[in-house]
């Protein structure tokens, strides 16, 4: 068995999820806020990966993406970057699947806190970026601790979308899941065996450390 | 001195009603304010601290004005920094007695004499859901003191108090409310809990 598709698969996960931690976190709080017409159509949006199927969201960015594409030109002609069939445009793809796995956690659990508490800090004189990451973010651990996981195990299992934009380029795109995929192809069950094993064990020891760290949680450890 | 006039509407379940309340406070008054439930007496306590924003109004807060709808000025509650006592507490879960009170202060004989004035100094490596009610709203009211606010807002702030307790942190409060230069609104549901504190009252209806 190469370890090469299990080692992409990793760092195309935790890159993810470094990203979405960034990006997703902030655009959770703004979220959480007051609701307006034009939120709900952009949670709408980014909640559109988990109900559409991956190979229509692949198809639809593998387009977007073409250098035929003019998003895909420009992308070429300044950045000298090509998202087709290349690990950037895995994580790119990676980061828009798993965006909603990340935001509706952290979301959900924000917009569950008594507005007291943020209202408390205000009068103490805390600016709103000191309430957020004194006050707020402390209080929705265990959340945080969700999202990321939830994040990170499922950009892991992703398939449609990294084959569509992706393919199976050896080192490069060919992810533990295509690897799979690919040795059953081949009628080389023994090897599909022995990556099934390996990413079922990295996301049974992640599921039981969510488990662990939220077992005090009030709610249950995924929530 | 406190002048306020502010217009809010409010929606009850009788419909929108609004909140009309003209008052003048003096320094270092202690004033009680009454009414029936859903009056909007926690929205007026808002108010004054900049939390929720009135329809239109003024308020003045010795010679400054926080509020001023026609001319467009609102402090933030940030610039206004009014001690408040919110009647669910709002403490922080992920923060000892002592880190809430050093998030307010930095000033360690404060924290230490306001941890004494309501006997909490052995809880102070104690997070909230590991105290009683009535300790919650002591911590309650002390996190609110460590700011030595000018403008002290008290809502059902002795609500989880026995008798006993409250009558001794009612002597102790005035003590430091005076030292302070505080003046105090206190919102309260019974006579009782204000006895020997509010010599001022101010009763509240929808119009």
């Amino acid at each position: 068995m190469e370890w090469t598709p299990i080692w992409l698969s990793l760092k195309l996960a935790a890159i993810t999820t470094f990203i979405l931690l960034l990006i997703g976190i902030p655009m959770a709080y703004w979220l959480s806020r007051r609701s307006s017409l034009v939120k709900v159509i952009f949670e709408a949006i980014l909640t559109m990966p988990l109900v559409l199927p991956p190979s229509v969201l692949g198809f639809y960015l593998l387009l977007s993406f073409s250098p035929n594409s003019s998003l895909g030109k420009w992308l070429l002609e300044y950045f000298n970057l090509s998202l087709v069939f290349s690990f950037e445009g895995l994580v790119v793809a990676s980061v828009i699947y798993s965006l909603p796995f990340m935001i509706s956690p952290v979301k959900s659990a924000l917009a569950h806190l008594p507005a007291s508490l943020a209202e408390a800090s205000y009068t103490m004189g805390k600016s709103k970026m000191a309430t957020f990451y004194n006050v707020l973010l402390p209080n929705i651990k265990s959340s945080l601790w969700t999202a990321t996981v939830l994040t990170f195990a499922h950009t892991l299992g992703e398939f449609g979308v990294v084959l569509m934009i992706g393919g199976k380029l050896e080192g490069v795109t060919k992810v533990a899941s295509i690897a799979i995929y690919d040795a059953v192809d081949n009628n080389q069950y023994a090897e599909a065996h022995q990556y099934s094993l390996v990413l079922f064990a990295i996301t049974f020891v992640i599921v039981i450390l969510v488990f662990v760290f939220n077992r005090n949680s009030t709610g249950g450890p995924l929530e | 001195m406190i002048e306020l006039n502010v217009s809010k509407k409010i929606n009850t379940y009788k419909g929108t009603s609004t909140l009309d309340v003209k008052h003048n406070f003096p320094e270092f008054s202690v004033t009680k304010v009454y009414g029936p439930s859903g009056a909007g007496k926690t929205t007026f306590l808002k108010i004054i601290a900049g939390l929720v924003r009135p329809e239109s109004g003024i308020m003045i807060v010795d010679g400054k004005t926080w509020l001023n709808t026609a001319e467009k000025i609102n402090w933030t509650p940030q610039q206004r920094r009014v001690g408040f006592v919110f009647q669910d507490y709002a403490l922080f879960p992920n923060m000892t007695v002592e880190r809430h009170l050093r998030y307010a202060t930095a000033d360690q004989g404060l924290i230490k004499r306001l941890l004494q004035l309501v006997q909490m100094d052995s809880f102070a490596k104690h997070r909230p859901v590991h105290l009683s009610g009535g300790q919650q709203q002591r911590l309650a009211i002390i996190r609110a003191l460590a700011l030595k606010p000018k403008l002290l807002l008290l809502d059902e702030a002795f609500s989880a108090l026995d008798d006993e307790l409250r009558e001794r942190l009612i002597t102790d409060l005035k003590v430091i409310l005076k030292e302070f230069g505080t003046t105090t609104i206190i919102v309260s549901h019974h006579a009782q809990e204000t006895e020997n504190f509010a010599e001022r009252s101010l009763k509240i209806e929808l119009e």
